[in-house]
């Protein structure tokens, strides 16, 4: 199967340079047929690569190690569901799964626009075949994922162990969606550009597949985080780390242009702007997907140096020029309509929003190249670290929050003293209060900057708490409602509107979480033997009893902590390392299984108050003399086995085995049986769980912004208003 | 049978691409520009809508005042009214030209023998 | 006032504006980075009480653990030298000896400290698994 996964490549390629063509040569010259026939070129394209992608799939499930790709990424001792999502570890299955879900996004694109953006629609559609061809080069040139082996090996070397966890799992779909989705405005936006068509249409059209974009890849960037948090054992969740940062990018300048795309639909200003941000959110998704492979810069995600860098590239190089290019040529056709009424209005606080979103993307993109930039200066590569990045983002984003606690007060156009009087009273009351009550609260100041972020985020969550309230009571007015279906009612009617309001609130308690947690952790690392505590923030940690099991696939090392804060318990923490086996077999028969990779288990007892963390890093030192006995003994064994007759070999090297795997089992024991001190990281941060909350919210916002509105309330409202302005009109004939 | 495999999915994929093509050969739309001008009008003049509504809520929620409101919306409808004479006017045009198009076909062909 | 030159005000303000912020964050960058250096680059040229960054891999047989202290040897990728790092802090699940690894260091000496928590290493791309032999592999939990 592995050879019609490869010629199903072939045929992918073949039909994405074909819709390239016959979109541009139906879009110029021969009309709909050709346009037609390029549009099912997508179809055929997301259908093609639907079968190659269900082949790759159930080789991982099937364990078939002919592929190269899973004999590298998978083992039969990997579970079903890691054995499922292994499928993207790869660099191969991961460009395979970003074409493939870009084939989908298109097509889906292509079928709701189909009768509209009529001009628009071919030059985009040879615009994502250009992408699509260009991930198939790669695929079928530089990293095929269905090379297969010579060799058929009977086991797979499997899942790295860090890996295995949900949330990495379903990271790179998030990540590729969003990056995949953000082509699609991209893609119309050069369509737009090149056939003059830059009014409201294109917008329109792909405004929901951006916010689809902005929701996929934030979603995939919090999974990143969530994972980091507790998977990985330093117990942050951002560490300004250059692949977090190229995912961080597009999801800036995107949150941007969903905004300012508004301003454009209602007053016609703003066009290049727009075009500019929404060319440059390609072209950062672009980026990303880049960084990760080129490994030009350090980071803990890469895949490792490859031999993508250039071919990536020159399609960025491309884009880049491209997009100058088309937004230069075409400047006369994006004059904006109409000017600023009032630098106190929503369109003022829309565009001062967009500057920090964009300021933000630079600081972020500037500390991410910095090692690049400095080398092409000096001479000498530096890299900026997270105290760098913390004194400009920080800053930057209390003023976001802060707009996006002021925006949903100001009306369009122009705002009053009558009106500011109206919305801001009680929001600015409420941050008042907190930052007062903040005065009463043991120790809040003395981070003066979280203490008054937290009265930014008063005044966010009651500006969307006040505007939500006004909502529903203006509803009851007219349509006599009780309170909960007159508030279901009016966000129902205006989802974009109050979408976006819990979004702003969603993303104001994130950050506060940030804040908060960050500001006021306490962490602690200390060496404990079973029975002795550790005090950490008022906590009282005391390491119960050592554990140890041996499995399969790995052996884990571990301790039972108990928590209590003043004589009563809290909780009971669990952490492990668990140890792979290393297929060096100069490690020794029995060392081997202690020498491979290492994954750490976080203890985690999460509240909405605090959270408290921790991990062990067993040190294996006192068990070396064991293992080394044991190398030793089971190598003489292995010679004496070795020298019997062919028929009594297989019995005695099961029976060896056997007997190995007790041993090991035996070492592990001794962990439990004779424990030595262990080090471990205790961290106990207020606040935390809030970030993970906050994003629940923002994107349960953002689903709630996406979602169509009611088609019957569409053509009722349209069809009232419509007739009302038909009657101004007839009144103005007269 | 992989043979046999790609063969099929390679069939599938020319006949699904190529149907468009087997049909009747039309040439470039003469009414295309007519009809992505009257979409953007479309566009333009939903988004109105959607500023008036917002307009009128922005008003019951206290964040105009009624004479703030009244201004606004006098506005916007007057902005709404010029979309609507400017899509009545393409389309006014537009059926112009068809009626045109229509009498030039019926007096080069010859009528029905009934 | 004119709106046209209005605007145009508005707009050299605001770029000047931008022009400063972004030229303070170039600065402070060259002046907050850390540089980044191979092992024999730094036992060429390293000057005690300044940060350096070092990259390289860990030299097989040097790692040594103890009373919350790991010591460590990166190797040059160019050159048969190494240096000595002495680390306190977040050791990162990859790290092991002929890994790819990257630590915030000042020289004291022949030696190396290494900044608490700075130490990141590669993710490999694979981890080894005992091949399935008859009966292989343990089962017991404990």
């Amino acid at each position: 199967m592995a050879t019609v996964g490869r010629a199903l490549l072939i045929v992918a390629f073949a039909v994405a340079l074909y819709g390239v063509g016959a979109s541009l040569y139906g879009a110029f010259r021969g009309g709909h047929a050709w346009v037609d026939s390029g549009r099912r070129a997508v179809y055929a394209l997301a259908g093609v690569l639907t079968l190659a992608f269900a082949i790759m799939e159930i080789a991982f499930l099937r364990s078939d190690f002919s592929f190269n790709v899973v004999a590298t990424h998978s083992s039969t001792t990997t579970p079903t569901f890691y054995k499922a999502t292994a499928a993207w570890s790869s660099q191969e299955g991961s460009l395979l799964l970003w074409v493939w879900l870009l084939s989908i996004w298109s097509s889906l694109a292509l079928l709701i626009t189909r009768r509209r953006v009529r001009e628009v629609a071919p030059v985009a559609t040879a615009v994502l075949m250009t992408f699509g061809a260009f991930f198939l080069m790669l695929t079928l040139f530089w990293a095929n994922p269905f090379e297969s082996l010579a060799q058929v090996p009977q086991e797979g070397t499997g899942l790295n162990p860090l890996l295995r966890h949900p949330a990495m799992m379903f990271h790179p779909p998030m990540l590729y969606s969003g990056y995949t989705l953000f082509s699609i405005p991209f893609a119309f936006a050069i369509g737009a550009l090149v056939t003059r068509r830059l009014n409201a249409e294109w917008i329109v059209s792909t405004r929901r597949f951006a916010l689809g974009a902005w929701l996929c890849l934030g979603i995939g960037i919090v999974l990143g985080a969530r994972w980091s948090y507790t998977e990985l054992g330093w117990g942050g969740y951002w560490a300004w780390d250059p692949v977090e940062n190229a995912s961080l990018l597009p999801w800036l300048t995107g949150t941007a242009f969903i905004h300012s795309i508004m301003i454009q639909e209602r007053r016609g200003m703003l066009k290049v702007w727009n075009a500019s941000l929404v060319l440059a959110t390609g072209t950062l998704a672009i980026l990303g997907t880049f960084l990760v492979r080129s490994g030009i810069l350090d980071s803990i995600h890469a895949f490792g140096a490859s031999t993508l860098g250039i071919p990536f590239l020159i399609l960025i190089g491309a884009m880049v020029l491209g997009s100058v290019g088309l937004v230069t040529w075409r400047r006369a056709d994006l004059r904006s309509e109409h000017q600023l009424d009032s630098l106190f209005s929503r369109e003022a606080v829309f565009l001062l929003q967009n500057l920090i979103l964009v300021a933000l993307a630079f600081v972020v993109w500037w500390g991410t190249f910095f090692p690049l930039i400095s080398e092409a200066v000096t001479g000498t590569r530096a890299s900026v670290g997270p105290p760098w990045f913390d004194k400009y983002t920080v800053p930057l984003a209390f003023a976001l929050v802060a707009l996006s606690g002021i925006g949903p007060l100001i009306p369009w156009r122009r705002l009053t003293m009558a009106s500011v009087r109206r919305g801001f009273v009680l929001p600015g009351a409420a941050a008042l209060l907190t930052v007062l009550a903040l005065l009463l609260v043991p120790g809040a100041w003395q981070e003066p900057k979280a203490a008054a972020f937290a009265g930014v985020v008063a005044f966010v969550l009651t500006s969307v708490g006040q505007e939500l309230w006004r909502g529903m009571r203006a509803r009851q007015a007219s349509a006599r409602e009780p309170a909960p279906v007159a508030l279901a009612g009016v966000v129902r009617r205006n989802r974009r509107r109050y979408g976006g309001y819990v979004v702003h609130a969603g993303f104001a308690v994130l950050l506060l979480g940030v804040a908060v947690s960050s500001s006021f952790q306490h962490a602690k690392d200390v060496t404990l033997r079973p029975g002795q505590t550790a005090r950490v923030d008022g906590f009282d940690i005391r390491y119960v009893r050592a554990t140890a099991r041996a499995e399969a696939e790995k052996i884990s090392l571990g301790a039972v902590l108990d928590v209590s804060k003043d004589g009563k318990q809290v909780a009971t923490l669990r952490t492990t390392r668990g140890f792979y086996p290393s297929q060096d077999i100069s490690q020794g028969i029995v060392g081997r299984f202690f020498g491979g990779e290492r994954e750490s288990e976080v203890g985690l007892r999460a509240g909405f108050g605090r959270d408290i963390w921790t991990v062990i890093a067993p040190d294996l030192a006192p068990l070396t003399p064991i293992i080394e006995r044991g190398n030793r003994t089971f190598r003489t064994a292995m010679v004496g086995i070795m020298s019997k007759p062919d028929g009594d070999q297989q019995q005695a090297v099961a029976q060896l085995y056997a007997l190995r795997d007790a041993a090991v089992t035996a070492v592990a024991r001794r962990w439990v049986t004779s424990p030595w001190p262990a080090d471990f990281r205790f961290i106990v941060s207020p606040l935390a769980t809030w970030i993970w909350i906050g994003a629940i919210i923002t994107f349960l916002g953002g689903l709630l912004a996406l979602w169509p509105a009611p088609a019957t309330a569409r053509r009722r409202v349209t069809a009232g208003y419509a007739a009302r302005v038909a009657r101004e009109l007839a009144r103005t004939t007269q | 049978m992989e043979l046999l495999i790609v063969f099929a999915v390679v069939l599938a994929v020319v006949a699904f691409v190529g149907m468009p093509l087997r049909g009747r050969a039309r040439g470039l739309d003469p009414d295309a520009a007519a009809r992505a001008e009257l979409a953007d009008l479309q566009a333009a003049k939903e988004a109105k809508y959607q500023e008036i509504r917002d307009a009128e809520l922005d008003q019951r929620t206290g964040k105009l005042s009624r004479a703030d409101h009244q201004l606004l919306d006098a506005e916007l409808r007057t902005e709404a009214i010029a979309l609507l004479k400017r899509i009545d006017a393409l389309r006014a045009r537009s059926d112009a030209a068809h009626t045109e198009a229509a009498e030039a076909e019926s007096v080069t062909s010859p009528p029905a023998v009934g | 006032m004119n709106p046209s030159r209005k605007r145009r005000i508005r707009l050299v303000v605001a770029l000047t504006a931008a022009l400063l912020a972004a030229s303070a964050l170039v600065y402070t960058s060259f002046s907050a980075g850390s540089d980044e250096r191979t092992a024999g680059q730094l036992l060429d040229a390293a000057v005690a009480g300044k940060t350096y960054t070092l990259a390289g891999t860990v030299k097989d047989g040097s790692v040594r653990r103890g009373d919350g202290v790991l010591w460590f040897s990166v190797r040059d990728p160019h050159r048969p030298v190494a240096v000595r790092v002495r680390y306190t802090g977040i050791v990162p699940d990859p790290f092991r000896e002929g890994r790819g690894v990257m630590v915030k260091v000042q020289r004291r000496g022949d030696l190396f400290m290494g900044e608490k928590d700075s130490m990141v290493t590669k993710c490999p791309s694979k981890f080894q698994v005992a091949p399935p032999r008859p009966g292989s592999g343990p089962a017991s939990p404990t």
